[in-house]
Order: C-alpha cells, then sequence, then structure tokens
C-alpha cells in the first residue's frame, strides 16, 4: 500500500480528476444523472485517496517531501515531473480534497443557468486537477502549468454561468491573473538562468527543481535576486490578491456561479499565498527581507481598506468579496513577517479563510436562489424565515470576525503575534505599528459582518419576500455540503493543532535561510 | 471521602457546555420544562462541584503542601511542560529538603535583601529559560517558589500555589502552548458567585420567560454562557482567557438581542459587541505583548505575573502591556470611556442582565487586572509611581456613572448605571493596591446587583414589562416579598452597617486612605462622593418604585414563589458575605482570628503575586461613609418621598438644566461615537474608499485595457494594414470610446490577449536574462 502510494498517490491525485472528465466528455450531454455520478465519484474516488496520503504521511517528518516522484519531462530544459507532498502543501491539497466534493454535492438540484452539468462538471474536474497539481509541483514549470490550468476552467465557469456582468468580470479575471503570470515566468526563467548549474548525468544544466534552487540561487546577485522576487511578487500577489491589484476579485466574486465563488475563495486565492511560502521566500530569502516592509504594508494596507470596502457594499456577495481581501492581509501580514510562526499562521489562516469564505459564499448563493436578488437592503429576517439558515449565516460571521472558538481568530490572533516580532531582521518597531493597525483591522471586520447580519438575518422579513413560496430553508443537499465545512470551522477552531501539528515541522525550512530566523 | 477535585474543575465548565449541546439538539424536541430543567440540573451540579472544590482549597490553605509535593505543585504552575515534569520532580526532591526548611525556618532575615537578589537572580534565569525546561531550569523554580515562601512566611500566611493542570493545545515554532486550569482561592470564589447566580438566574427565568418565543434558545446561551464564564475564570494562560473572553461577549451579544425583530435591540447587541471588539483590540495587543516581554516561550499566567515581579523586569513594556490589557477591561467592564454599551445592553431579557451585566461578565475585566495583578502592579508602579491610570479612570468612572444614575427613569438603567460606577470602585480598589478590597467587592455586589436585577424584573413581570418608575409606585404593598429583598439589597448597595456593601466598600475606602504611599487621596475623594451618590440614586429608585401611589395602568400582584424565592436566596447572601472578610479591630472589636479576614486569607494568592500592605479598618472612615450613605438615603427620602427640596430646578435655573441636559445625553459620548465615529466610517470614510477602489484603481485597469486595445487597434489599422495593403482600414469596431470597452470585449478575444502578452514576457525575459 505504502509503496503504492509513494509512486502513484500523488500522480493519481492529480490525474484522476482528469480521467473522469475524459469519461464524461465522451457521454452524451442529456444524460446529466450519469455526469453527476461520475464527477461526485471521481471527487470522491479522488477525496478518498487523499485521506489515504493523509494517513501514510509521516507526521514527525512533516518538513520533508514524502510521496516524492522525481521523472524526466522535458529534458532540453531540464525540467522534470517532479511532485511530493509535505506539511505546508498537505493543508490546502485535503482543503482542496474537501471542498470539490462538497460543491459537486451543492451543484447537485442547482445549476445555475444555463445548467448544462455536464460542462460544468468537467470543467469543475479539470479545476481539482490544476489546483492539486500547484499543491504538489516541485518543479517551477510544472508549478507555472498547472498554476495556469486553474486560470481557463474558472474563466468559462464566470463567463457563461455568471451573473449580468460575467463577460467583464471573468476577462478581468483573465487577464490580470494572466498578467500577473507573465511577470512570473519571466521570474521563472530569470531564476533559471541565473542559478548555479547542477549536474544532470554528466551534463551541467541549469534546473527548475524547487527543491534545489533555494541552495543554487544564492549566487544571484542582490539586484537581480530583488527584480525576480518582484516578478514572482506580482504573479502570485495578484492571486491573493493584494491590494492594490484586488479589483479583478470582487468583481469576479459577484459574478461567479456560487459554486466558483467558493473554489475561488476557499483554493484559488491561496495559490498566491502559497507560492510565497513555497517558491519566493525558500528560493530568494534575503530579497524577501527586503520586499517585506513593502508586503506587510500592503497587506495591512489591505486589511483596513478591504474592510472599509465591505461597510459601503449594497450588496451581500460583494461585501464578502471584499472581506476576502481584507482577511487574506492577515495572512499576507503573518507572511511578511518571515517567522516561522508567521508562516504556521498563514497556513492556518488560509485553510480557516476557505472554509469560512466557501461557507458564506454558499450562503450567499442560497439566498440568492430563493430571493432572486443579494441586495442588503431588501433582505432582513432570515432567522425568522429560515432559522437554520440564519443560524449558519450567524455561525460563519462570527467564524469570519475571528472568534476565539472556531477557525477565523487561528488565522488572525497568531498573525498579529508573529508582527509583533518579525524575522528576518527586519525593523520591529515598523511592523509593531503595523500590528496595532492591523488589531484596528478585527473591529471593522465585526463592524461589517455584524451590521451585515443585523440587516440580512435579524428583523423581519420584508413585505415583499414575506410569503413567497419559494423561500424554503436547508435543503437536503445544502446540508450535505455543508455540514463538514461548518464541523470544521468549529473542530479547527477548539483544536488548532491539527493544522499547527502539520505546518510546525514544515515552515522551519522556509525561515532558516533567513538572517537571524526567528521564532 | 471525597477525592481530590482540585485538579478536576474543568468538569465544570465542562457540565455547562454539555448542557449547552443537549439543549440546542434536543431541546426543541423535549419542551421547555425539560430544557430548562437540563440547564438547572447541570447548575446544580457544577454548584456542588465549586462548593466542594471550595472546600478542598480551604483545607490546602489551612494544610499547605511541603516538601515534593509542594515542589511538584510549583512546577506545574510554572506552565511546565507534563512530559518533562515527572523527572523534574525526581530531580527536585533532592531539594525539597531544603525547600520545607526554608518555608518552616522562614526568618525576617530571609525575606530582606538577600532573599530578594536570589529571587531576581532565579527569575532571570527562568526568564532565559528554554521551553524545553532544562533540569537545572526547573529546580531554580523551585527554589525560587520556595524563596518567595520565605518572603510570604514572614508576612501574613503562608505560600500556597495554585493547582494548575494543562495539557498541550497546539505547538508553533516549536513552543508549547497549553490550555488548562488554574484554580487558587480566586478562582474557586469565581466558581461559586458564577454558578450561585447562574442557578438562580436558571430558576428565575423558568417563569420569567415563561411562554418566550425564543424559550430554548435562551437556556442554550444560558448555559454557552455560564460555561464560557467559568472556563474563563479558570484559564491557565493568557490566551486562553482571551478565548473566554470573546466567548462570554457572543454570548452577551445573542442574548442582549434576544427579541431581535426589534431594531433597538439589535442595535444595542451590535453596540455592546462593537465597543468591546474595541476594547478587545486592546487585550489582544497587551496578551500579545506581555507573552513577548516574559520571554516569549508561554502565555502562563503565573509565568508572566513571576516575569513582572522579577527585578530584572522591562518596565516600559509592561507599562505598554498593562495599559493596553486595561483597554480590554475598559471595554468589558463598562469603564470610562468604553461604558456606554452597558445600559443599552439592558434591551436584553432581565435575568440575563443580572446575570451578565451586573453579576459576571462584566466583572471579567476587574478579574483580568486581579489575575494578571504582577502585570498591573510593576507596568503601572502601583504604590510607587505617580501614574494613578488605572485607579484614576475607576475612581472617575465611580462618578461619572452615579451621576447618570439619577436622570433614568428606567429602573433597570439606573441599575445599569449603578454598576458602571460600581466596577468602577472595584478597579479603583485594585488600582490603588486594596487588591483584596477589590475583589472583594466583586464578590458581595455579585449578589446585591443581582438581587436588585431580579427585584427589578419581579416589579415588571407585575407591572405589564414595564421597567419607567414614573408608572410604578407604591408597590410595597402589593409586593412585600419584593419589596424586602430589594429594600435589603438597596441598603447593601448603599453601604450601610450591617450589610455586605459596607464591608467591602469600607475596605476600598480604608485601601485607598491607606494607599501604598498615601498617594491616592483623590481616589478616596472619588470613593466618598460616589458613597454619597449611591445611597441617593438608589434612595430614589426604591422610593419612586416602592412608595407613594401607584401610577401604572396595571394590577400588580406579587410575583410566584419561583421568583420570589432567588430574591429570598440573594437578600440573604446581601445581609451575610459582608462578614466572610471581618476585619481583625472592628471598633475595638478583636474576634479570634480563625473568624476575621477569611476572605483575605483564603481568596488573596501568596504565590507570583507582589508584595501588598493591607489597609487596616479605619473607623473613622467607617463612620464618615455611613453618615454620607445615610445622608444620600434621607436626602432622597426627602425630595422623592416628601416631595421637599428644590424640586423644579432644571426650569429655574440655566446651570441646572444645561447640567440635567449634559447627563440625559449622556456625556454625549453616544453622540461622539454613534453619531460621529461610526457614522463617518461606515458613511463618507467607506464610501471614500470605495470611490478610490472603483474610479481610481478599477480606472486604471479598466485604462490599460482600453489603451491595450487601443495600441493593438493602432498596430493592426496603422502598421499591419497599412504596410500590407497600403489601405487605411478605418474600421471603427475596434477603437471604442474608454471606460465601456471590456465589457464589450468578445471572449474570443482571449487568445490574442494571451499572445500578446505572452510574447511580451518573453521580450521581456530576454531583456531580463541579458541585462541582469
Amino acid at each position: 500500500m505504502k509503496d503504492f502510494l509513494n509512486s502513484w498517490g500523488l500522480s493519481l491525485a492529480v490525474f484522476l480528476p482528469l480521467i473522469g472528465a475524459l469519461i464524461m466528455l465522451l457521454i452524451p450531454k442529456a444524460r446529466e444523472g450519469a455526469h453527476k455520478v461520475i464527477a461526485l465519484a471521481t471527487s470522491l474516488v479522488v477525496g478518498l485517496l487523499g485521506v489515504l496520503l493523509l494517513t501514510n504521511f509521516d507526521y514527525d517528518k512533516s518538513g520533508t517531501l514524502q510521496f516524492v516522484v522525481d521523472k524526466s519531462w522535458i529534458p532540453l530544459i531540464n525540467s522534470r515531473y517532479i511532485v511530493g507532498m509535505d506539511g505546508i502543501s498537505l493543508p490546502m491539497i485535503a482543503l482542496t480534497l474537501l471542498v470539490v466534493p462538497l460543491c459537486i454535492i451543492y451543484s447537485w438540484n442547482h445549476f445555475p443557468e444555463p445548467r448544462n452539468p455536464k460542462a460544468f462538471l468537467i470543467l469543475i474536474l479539470i479545476l481539482e486537477t490544476g489546483m492539486i497539481g500547484s499543491f504538489i509541483a516541485q518543479d517551477l514549470i510544472l508549478f507555472f502549468v498547472f498554476f495556469e490550468v486553474v486560470l481557463l476552467p474558472m474563466y468559462f465557469l464566470i463567463g457563461v454561468w455568471g451573473g449580468e456582468k460575467r463577460q467583464y468580470a471573468s476577462l478581468k479575471f483573465f487577464l490580470y491573473t494572466l498578467f500577473g503570470s507573465a511577470l512570473m515566468i519571466v521570474s521563472f526563467l530569470a531564476l533559471y538562468f541565473l542559478s548555479d548549474k547542477v549536474d544532470v548525468g554528466g551534463v551541467m544544466m541549469h534546473t527548475f527543481d524547487m527543491r534545489q534552487l533555494p541552495a543554487l540561487a544564492t549566487g544571484i546577485s542582490t539586484g537581480a535576486a530583488l527584480w525576480i522576487f518582484g516578478g514572482m511578487f506580482m504573479g502570485f500577489g495578484i492571486k491573493v490578491p493584494m491590494f492594490p491589484f484586488h479589483t479583478w476579485l470582487p468583481d469576479a466574486h459577484t459574478q461567479a456561479p456560487t459554486v466558483g465563488s467558493v473554489i475561488l475563495a476557499a483554493v484559488l486565492l491561496k495559490l498566491g499565498t502559497y507560492g510565497f511560502i513555497r517558491i519566493a521566500i525558500p528560493i530568494l530569502p534575503h530579497a524577501a527581507e527586503k520586499w517585506a516592509p513593502f508586503i506587510g504594508v500592503l497587506a495591512v494596507i489591505g486589511i483596513i481598506y478591504g474592510a472599509l470596502c465591505c461597510l459601503a457594499q449594497t450588496d451581500m456577495k460583494r461585501l464578502i468579496a471584499f472581506s476576502s481581501v481584507s482577511h487574506m492581509g492577515f495572512v499576507m501580514l503573518a507572511i511578511a513577517s518571515l517567522t516561522s510562526f508567521g508562516m504556521s499562521a498563514a497556513i492556518f489562516g488560509m485553510v480557516a479563510h476557505g472554509l469560512i469564505t466557501g461557507m458564506l459564499f454558499f450562503v450567499a448563493g442560497s439566498t440568492k436562489e430563493r430571493f432572486h436578488t443579494l441586495d442588503i437592503a431588501r433582505l432582513g429576517g432570515m432567522l425568522k424565515q429560515m432559522p437554520h439558515m440564519g443560524w449558519i449565516l450567524g455561525f460563519s460571521v462570527m467564524a469570519s470576525l475571528g472568534l476565539p472558538g472556531l477557525a477565523g481568530f487561528w488565522g488572525e490572533f497568531p498573525a498579529i503575534l508573529s508582527a509583533y516580532n518579525p524575522g528576518g531582521g527586519l525593523n520591529v518597531a515598523f511592523f509593531r505599528v503595523l500590528m496595532v493597525i492591523a488589531a484596528l483591522g478585527t473591529v471593522l471586520a465585526a463592524a461589517y459582518l455584524l451590521w451585515l447580519y443585523q440587516r440580512v438575518g435579524f428583523g423581519v422579513p420584508k413585505a415583499e419576500f414575506e410569503d413567497d413560496p419559494h423561500i424554503h430553508d436547508v435543503s437536503f443537499t445544502e446540508w450535505l455540503a455543508w455540514t463538514p465545512m461548518l464541523v470544521l470551522i468549529l473542530v479547527l477552531g477548539v483544536y488548532p493543532n491539527l493544522i499547527f501539528k502539520v505546518t510546525d515541522g514544515a515552515v522551519g525550512n522556509i525561515v532558516s535561510a533567513l538572517s537571524g530566523h526567528g521564532g | 471521602m471525597i477525592p481530590n477535585l482540585l485538579d478536576k474543575v474543568w468538569i465544570v465548565p465542562a457540565l455547562m457546555a454539555s448542557s449547552f449541546l443537549i439543549i440546542l439538539f434536543f431541546g426543541k424536541r423535549v419542551g421547555t420544562r425539560a430544557t430548562a430543567g437540563i440547564g438547572i440540573v447541570a447548575v446544580s451540579l457544577a454548584l456542588v462541584f465549586s462548593v466542594c472544590v471550595a472546600g478542598q482549597w480551604i483545607n490546602r490553605v489551612n494544610n499547605p503542601p511541603t516538601g515534593a509535593k509542594l515542589a511538584a505543585d510549583v512546577v506545574a504552575a510554572n506552565g511546565l511542560t507534563p512530559q518533562t515534569g515527572p523527572n523534574i520532580i525526581g530531580e527536585i526532591k533532592a531539594t525539597t529538603t531544603e525547600s520545607g526548611e526554608t518555608i518552616t525556618s522562614g526568618t525576617e532575615a530571609m525575606a530582606s535583601s538577600e532573599s530578594g537578589a536570589m529571587s531576581e537572580m532565579s527569575a532571570a534565569e527562568m526568564a532565559t529559560m528554554e521551553p524545553s525546561a532544562s533540569e537545572s531550569g526547573a529546580v531554580t523554580t523551585a527554589e525560587h517558589a520556595a524563596t518567595t515562601e520565605g518572603e510570604h512566611a514572614s508576612g501574613e500566611h503562608e505560600s500556597v500555589p495554585p493547582i494548575v493542570r494543562t495539557t498541550t493545545w497546539f505547538t508553533v515554532a516549536g513552543i508549547n502552548f497549553e490550555v488548562g486550569t488554574l484554580l487558587d482561592g480566586l478562582a474557586a470564589m469565581m466558581l461559586i458567585t458564577v454558578c450561585i447566580i447562574s442557578l438562580l438566574v436558571h430558576i428565575y427565568s423558568t417563569e420569567y420567560l415563561h411562554g418566550d418565543i425564543r424559550f430554548t434558545h435562551y437556556y442554550a446561551f444560558l448555559s454557552l454562557f455560564t460555561a464560557s464564564m467559568l472556563f474563563y475564570v479558570l484559564s491557565s494562560n493568557t490566551l486562553q482567557m482571551l478565548v473566554g473572553w470573546e466567548l462570554v461577549g457572543v454570548c452577551s451579544f445573542g442574548l442582549i438581542g434576544h427579541w431581535w425583530e426589534e431594531k433597538k435591540n439589535t442595535d444595542a447587541a451590535l453596540k455592546a459587541f462593537l465597543t468591546n471588539r474595541v476594547g478587545d483590540m486592546g487585550l489582544i495587543v497587551g496578551v500579545t505583548i506581555t507573552f513577548f516581554a516574559a520571554g516569549a516561550t508561554s502565555f502562563n499566567v503565573l509565568h508572566i505575573n513571576e516575569y513582572a515581579l522579577a527585578g530584572h523586569a522591562n518596565t516600559t513594556l509592561l507599562l505598554v502591556g498593562a495599559l493596553c490589557l486595561f483597554g480590554g477591561v475598559t471595554s468589558k467592564s463598562g469603564q470610562f470611556p468604553l461604558h456606554t454599551w452597558l445600559p443599552d445592553a439592558m434591551a436584553g431579557p432581565t435575568p440575563v442582565s443580572a446575570l451578565i451585566h451586573a453579576a459576571t461578565m462584566v466583572v471579567a475585566g476587574v478579574y483580568l487586572i486581579a489575575r494578571l495583578y504582577g502585570v498591573f502592579f510593576t507596568g503601572l508602579g502601583i504604590g510607587s509611581s505617580s501614574l494613578h491610570y488605572v485607579a484614576f479612570i475607576g475612581g472617575f468612572t465611580t462618578i461619572i456613572g452615579g451621576l447618570l444614575a439619577f436622570v433614568q427613569t428606567d429602573l433597570k438603567k439606573v441599575l445599569a448605571y449603578s454598576t458602571i460606577s460600581q466596577l468602577g470602585y472595584m478597579v479603583m480598589a485594585l488600582g490603588v493596591g486594596a487588591w483584596t478590597a477589590g475583589v472583594f467587592h466583586l464578590f458581595t455586589h455579585a449578589f446585591f446587583k443581582a438581587c436588585l436585577f431580579l427585584g427589578a424584573g419581579s416589579v415588571s413581570h407585575a407591572c405589564h414589562h414595564t421597567f419607567d418608575m414614573r408608572e410604578m409606585g407604591g408597590l410595597r404593598k402589593k409586593m412585600p416579598i419584593t419589596h424586602a429583598t430589594f429594600l435589603v439589597a438597596t441598603l447593601a448597595l448603599a453601604g450601610i452597617f450591617p450589610l455586605a456593601g459596607f464591608w467591602s466598600k469600607d475596605e476600598i475606602l480604608a485601601g485607598a486612605n491607606a494607599g501604598q504611599q498615601n498617594a491616592y487621596t483623590l481616589m478616596l475623594v472619588f470613593g466618598l462622593i460616589t458613597a454619597f451618590l449611591t445611597a441617593a440614586y438608589m434612595g430614589r429608585a426604591y422610593w419612586m418604585t416602592f412608595w407613594g401611589e401607584y401610577r401604572g395602568h396595571a394590577h400588580p400582584h406579587e410575583s410566584p414563589k419561583v421568583i420570589t424565592v432567588p430574591l429570598v436566596i440573594l437578600a440573604v447572601c446581601a445581609v451575610l458575605f459582608g462578614f466572610t472578610n471581618f476585619p481583625t479591630n472592628f471598633f475595638g472589636l478583636h474576634l479570634p482570628g480563625g473568624v476575621t479576614t477569611r476572605f483575605e486569607h483564603y481568596i488573596e494568592p501568596t504565590f507570583a503575586f507582589p508584595p501588598l500592605q493591607h489597609a487596616e479598618f479605619t473607623p473613622w472612615l467607617a463612620v464618615v461613609s455611613t453618615i454620607l450613605a445615610a445622608g444620600g438615603l434621607f436626602l432622597a427620602y426627602q425630595y422623592y418621598e416628601k416631595n421637599r427640596g428644590p424640586h423644579g430646578l432644571t426650569q429655574r435655573s440655566r446651570v441646572a438644566r444645561a447640567g440635567y441636559t449634559f447627563l440625559e445625553n449622556k456625556y454625549y459620548l453616544d453622540v461622539l461615537y454613534t453619531d460621529i465615529i461610526a457614522a463617518d466610517t461606515k458613511g463618507p470614510l467607506a464610501r471614500a474608499a470605495y470611490w478610490f477602489n472603483m474610479n481610481v484603481l478599477d480606472g486604471v485597469v479598466n485604462g490599460l485595457g482600453t489603451g491595450a486595445r487601443r495600441i493593438a487597434g493602432f498596430v493592426y489599422r496603422d502598421i499591419d494594414q497599412l504596410v500590407l495593403d497600403g489601405i487605411v482600414n478605418g474600421s471603427g469596431s475596434v477603437s471604442e470610446k474608454s471606460g465601456q470597452v471590456l465589457r464589450h470585449v468578445q471572449t474570443g478575444r482571449v487568445q490574442q490577449y494571451a499572445a500578446i502578452l505572452f510574447a511580451g514576457a518573453v521580450v521581456l525575459a530576454g531583456v531580463f536574462v541579458f541585462v541582469i
């Protein structure tokens, strides 16, 4: 079993969804039931595989890559098919494997116009391949390919199944991210050419191997390293998204179909922060030290600015979208602190945000489906009309504002904590100022979320919806899709060690190369 | 024989948590009676457990541990990991004889400079100690404790380390963060207080909320609140305290907004939560600062206190840390200027006001100061510096709250402002170094204030759910039991001998008078003024409610037993509990040592606690304060019952009118917060940010898109077509007016853009590689 997983586990997890998608391609569009079953079965099998991987993972060695496969891929440029999983990628993979089947379950009776479950589900499976691939790739080119694979299905999900302004939103999403990717690949190439060569079967060649690059890139001049980091910063920063490159996000989120929003919030944004933790900082630690204050400032601006924009929203979904800008600011602040504490906090924050904001988007989607509007002023009295839905929204809102005992807190508080004593020789006083401003963000978060809840959850239903027969409480498929997320939000909040235990051994590697690496 | 429960106190919050879960999942199914039953049974069990725990703690203080057991307790108390625990204890055994001797032979000499130097040194080693707790470090800890013992042995009573039991919560950056319980006298006192009042409120609510639409929801929250509060008071570390702190806050939010159909109630709930969030910001930063100040290895309360009290502590950091923590206290415990949420919180059901917004949750801030007293003591230089921040805010709050209580016509609001004022008393006591007095007042206040709130509820229950005192009057004959208990509690709050409030208030005044260096005269003045104000506004409320003629339109009647019995119990508590800290010398009356100052003896920590002087009972102060209180009651009687005095002053005097308006508008703080700060943040500021987002940031993006299209159009039209065909293609379809462009773009164009971008990227890459 272990041997099988070692050689095939990760590759199967990546490519099984594609196989599922291929099978679905051969089945006529009209057979919707078959498509649903195949898609769900595929994602569940992948999920099961994930469980096997998780149980066979050696948690005592979470700092080392496991289930590694290293095969020749493009010999000409010495780009190899290298995949592996360690304590940093594990939580992200687990999150992906969880969210995708839940999204498929949620879609079961909720296919947005123009329906077409076949195409919709195929795209989701392709997305899954791209997401898992990005989290396990250990070769820059391979990573880049998966990173881009994610783009197209999401583009179509928004552009075809989205809201009224779907074309504008999807194109903006696509071009913006592509722009970042272009700069990122430039940086990758520069890194490739400027780092030292390795011996490949007797021939000295450059390499894209992420495992070796930290050691090989030490010779790059400071100036070049700063530029290369800058390129990656653009690529990853747009994906996160960091202020001021976030404007694609509210449009994409607002226009995307519910499931698209959930996947976007839960996993896609994390590709950016993951890129910082996995690639940019370990490979170019000294450039990271120079960039960190700048990233920290943008992160904190994002926290406050995102929160303020939330307060100005009249649309529930757009508000949740802006809250992502604010929350991801905490994650970026933790990363910018360049401490292993901060990295752990960031990974926790990524998972927590994925679950919580994913949940909020689910609720928003279901609200839209019932009320045909997300205009906050027209909603109200959800607790009265749909008590369970109201409670779920309240729970998610509380989690999102960082209530201790729920998952959101463990992304937020440790992020603030890590900024108190940044590593990498960063200016301590400066980061403490950032810390205090970030703490102010927690007040604003409570303000916009509770204000939302007051207007949507509390009160009495508006006259226009009072006797609407379409408005019913949480349906069976919704319960099925939501329960795991709600439970996880609570469980992670009560016992955060489930993630910290995994990340703790792994994040040390990231900061070990920093000057005077901190705790 | 009851087994040792001191290290099993986690059961108490666990009981309430399970009650919460049962009610949450099965409450609707089993009906209201069973729901209330589940809650009542759970609190009763918790109370019984707490009483046993308190008994065992008293027993522990009477027979303090020695030798190996002491050393083991010290190791546990300092938050060393259980894994390393056993072998450390083994190591310590060698030194225990020594420790034992130190305790028994703790002479004056030991307590002097030599031991001071020793404790300083060992604490220094402790701070530099690795998280893995090297053996030498642990031994040092034991020695340090032994030294502290010596100091205390020379003082009033022997050192008894708290019982700390922890387990790993999570591990980050190689540091084990723990979760666990810390049980000492203070925690045990809180357990009893919370459980008694929670139990009575559970019982009382069965009638008060009878037939309420959200009965189950109410009881679920009540259980969750009690669980969170117990979790908070038992916390062994500050991170855990932060968790409990926020959880009680969310329960408060849920219960203030219990009737959430009305916007008024949800506004109050939001206000409470958000005001508290402002303070919590300080708490979060304060917890962070104290964590790093104490060596960045542990949030353990005792560890932080020990660090703060060690001679080498960074006082600047502690000052900032203490001020930040006090931010949390300011909001949670209703201190000026963040007290404004508390009166609004009365929108919740009355039993909730009694339990949460008077007796327990709002004292969480006071408890925080008491718990982290080392940090506050050193950081603010209590007794040694001229920085009286905590004492001053506390003292100022007592007056602020007391004055506002006069202009309220809503009985509950009078009590709410009274709570603010009394919380100020407690904070002031802690601020002047009168630790026991502050905590003692917390204890006595809980009972008589709960009694008052529940009494007000009983009155309202009888008067068509109104709290407007203008529609009451003459209720003493119609509601004799409610009246009697209310009167007892009023007198207790006013500080009339021999009721509970007299003893605790008097200790605070004595503490302020003695001060640590007689530097707290201002606080003494505040305290005396408040003694007068308290009696006067309570007299006003009492006479307006129970005397004169009935002015309402209902048919008041005495409440059923479910309501009156809790009132009677609380009134009895209000009479008796003051005697728990009977002074050693009361007007020349010397009772035996086993009877006097018991509260101080069992509750005041002796471990990781600053050396405090204890103010003696001060006869002249007791007399003066009693005269002031009696005078306040008398004036209120004359004014409100006999209708004497300058009535209509506000009509005649412009100054009086201005003052009244100023008070009526609550010092305009609500205007500042709600209409200026909050409204401007969610209005102009938020809109400006969003405008910037849509017009500047997005403008740039759209502009770039348009620009790219223009260039593409130019390349295609003017270069490509011109060069190849020599024909000017004026096709306008490509270049459109700005702004609208991207929306009309056909999806098929994506490939073109992708191609352009990639081409650009490759060129850039080339430049990059060859230039750099």
